[in-house]
């Protein structure tokens, strides 16, 4: 459905990741770990063709258009004081799909309103989204994201900034999307162990693939021991993440 | 065809008068007799919407300081246009687009990032503009009239261009208006599900150097960035939604332009500084509400108490 062969990534000819080489089928729960500067953030960009491959190519498959990917960004410094309310930013999720035409139609409504549901957004979903807290506002960027698509779905450290309870419940809450509705699933994540816990598929990087594969083969494999256990992993650098 | 119109017009205008001779207190009448104050109060308010609607998405966007480098540039090719010869706006216009493309150019993707780039262009056509008018018509009160404003500016074809280009301003922003919100929140994820950011930032870039070019002289080129950057900010104080901030902040805008303009008649004070003042009024009367608690949490007092009463 969507995945590289042998593509590389570069800022102004310095080489950000190479060697890449995976397949992401639907249904398919895969999250990409690595460490800081690994290329995982440069690799989304260029699944989300906001980034053109150096060389190699980004496929895609199954009937996916580069419009239907949902997209849960990292937040910039700007949204974080945004006076905008939930329900504008999680209908913004429609536009894509509305191409030149000005306003949305009864169905972009409708579509909205049921990831409200989906995601229990009802009661603060009149509230300024600058004033919810960060699990809120992630499940917010999350209810837009699932406006988008209704294939795939690729998360930029949604965890970031949550405290562990918040982000057991996100983890729980994208899984629960992905099993139920068959939504393939592409996250970056620093948190190794809940990776390994929810992922059909993992993809390592250290500017270059280093596995590809079931998170079962993972856990066997000796990059897997290593980035698990928080060692040294036998390319050399010490993993300084906070899995 | 045009003496027919002109006919309508007159017709039109003295009909208005006498509407207004029953309706308005006496300093009102007094000063709309003038068709000059007439013709520079519609553009005014007309221009002061287009910046107000604009100017929620520059400042969030943290491009506060483009309308004002643009002004600039206004500036250097106004005493150029003049030193020419040549309409003002139809050459002021063009130059100034392409400023706000090179702009917004330079700000996504250069070695010279944004706000400096801003400084550069911005200072170069002030000192074109200084040296221009001191080789043409020397320094005198035209200089002083580009650099603050002047409400005698507006010719009368000046007049009729200005309305069609703010009406088209408007109409676009109003077409436009979901798209500038998705670039505004969210340029990465709108770019991302297919919205053709780039176009939507240039259509922001467009409509914001025209709205300049139109406002520049009556408010003035060191003055006419007030008009982008303090109706969003005053109603950003208290409003939660964005379009709440957009209705508003046109509202706001329009009605201090007016008192603005009112004041200057009265008070014979700089028109373009007089409303900028106003603005200022309204930002701090604005920012001073937001500490009574129900202005600021958006509720009524009933609804609050109402909402005690449930806790307890």
């Amino acid at each position: 459905m969507l995945g590289c062969r042998d593509a590389s990534f570069a800022y102004e000819g310095d080489i950000a990741v190479s060697g890449l080489n995976f397949e992401v089928r639907g249904g398919d729960y895969l999250c990409v770990v690595g460490e800081n500067g690994s290329g995982k953030s440069t690799l989304i960009k260029g699944l989300l063709r906001l980034k053109a491959p150096r060389s190699g190519s980004v496929l895609t498959g199954g009937g996916l258009r580069p419009n239907e990917i949902g997209y849960l960004p990292q937040q910039t410094a700007a949204q974080k004081d945004f006076p905008a309310s939930a329900y504008e930013v999680i209908l913004s999720g429609r536009l894509g799909a509305r191409g030149i035409l000005p306003f949305y139609s009864k169905r972009d409504k409708a579509v909205a309103e049921e990831n409200i549901r989906r995601l229990d957004l009802g009661s603060i979903r009149n509230r300024c989204y600058r004033e919810l807290s960060g699990g809120q506002q992630q499940r917010v960027l999350l209810a837009r994201a699932l406006c988008a698509t209704r294939k795939v779905l690729l998360l930029d450290e949604p965890a970031a900034g949550l405290d562990p309870v918040v982000t057991r419940e996100l983890y729980r809450l994208i899984e629960t999307i992905n099993r139920e509705t068959g939504l393939t699933v592409i996250m970056v994540s620093h948190d190794i162990r809940s990776a390994v816990r929810y992922a059909s598929h993992i993809l390592h990087l250290r500017k270059t693939q280093v596995f590809f594969g079931k998170t079962e083969d993972y856990l066997k494999s000796e990059t897997g021991k290593a980035f698990v256990d928080g060692n040294c992993p036998p390319g050399g650098e010490r993993y300084d993440g906070n899995a | 065809m045009t003496e027919t119109l002109e006919l309508v017009w007159t017709r039109l205008m003295s009909a208005l008068l006498r509407l207004l001779q029953i309706v308005l207190p006496d300093v009102l009448f007094e000063m709309f007799s003038y068709t000059f104050l007439v013709r520079a109060v519609v553009v005014g308010l007309l221009v002061s919407l287009c910046a107000a609607l604009l100017g929620v998405s520059l400042v969030l966007k943290r491009y506060s300081m483009i309308g004002d480098g643009l002004s600039h540039v206004g500036f250097g090719t106004l005493a150029i246009a003049t030193a020419l010869n040549a309409a003002p706006l139809t050459v002021s216009i063009p130059v100034v687009v392409a400023a706000a493309f090179l702009l917004l150019r330079l700000s996504e993707n250069s070695k010279i990032k944004g706000d400096a780039a801003i400084a550069l262009i911005s200072t170069s056509s002030l000192a074109i503009g200084v040296v221009v008018i001191s080789l043409t018509t020397g320094m005198n009160t035209d200089v002083c009239n580009y650099m603050f404003g002047s409400i005698l500016a507006m010719s009368k074809d000046d007049v009729t261009l200005s309305v069609v280009l703010a009406v088209a301003v408007l109409g676009l922003f109003f077409l436009f208006y979901n798209k500038i919100f998705a670039v505004t929140f969210d340029e990465n994820f709108a770019k991302a599900t297919g919205v053709r950011t780039g176009l939507y930032n240039m259509l922001i870039a467009f409509l914001t150097a025209i709205t300049i070019v139109l406002g520049m002289r009556m408010m003035g080129a060191l003055l006419i960035s007030s008009l982008i950057i303090f109706p969003a900010l005053t109603s950003m104080r208290l409003c939660k939604k964005f379009k709440s901030v957009t209705v508003c902040s046109a509202v706001v805008s329009v009605i201090c332009f007016f008192v603005g303009v009112v004041i200057s008649y009265v008070e014979a004070t700089p028109t373009g500084a007089s409303v900028v003042l106003v603005n200022i009024a309204a930002f701090l009367l604005f920012w001073a509400a937001r500490l009574i608690p129900w202005a600021r949490l958006g509720r009524t007092p009933l609804r609050l108490i109402a909402e005690r009463r449930n806790v307890s």
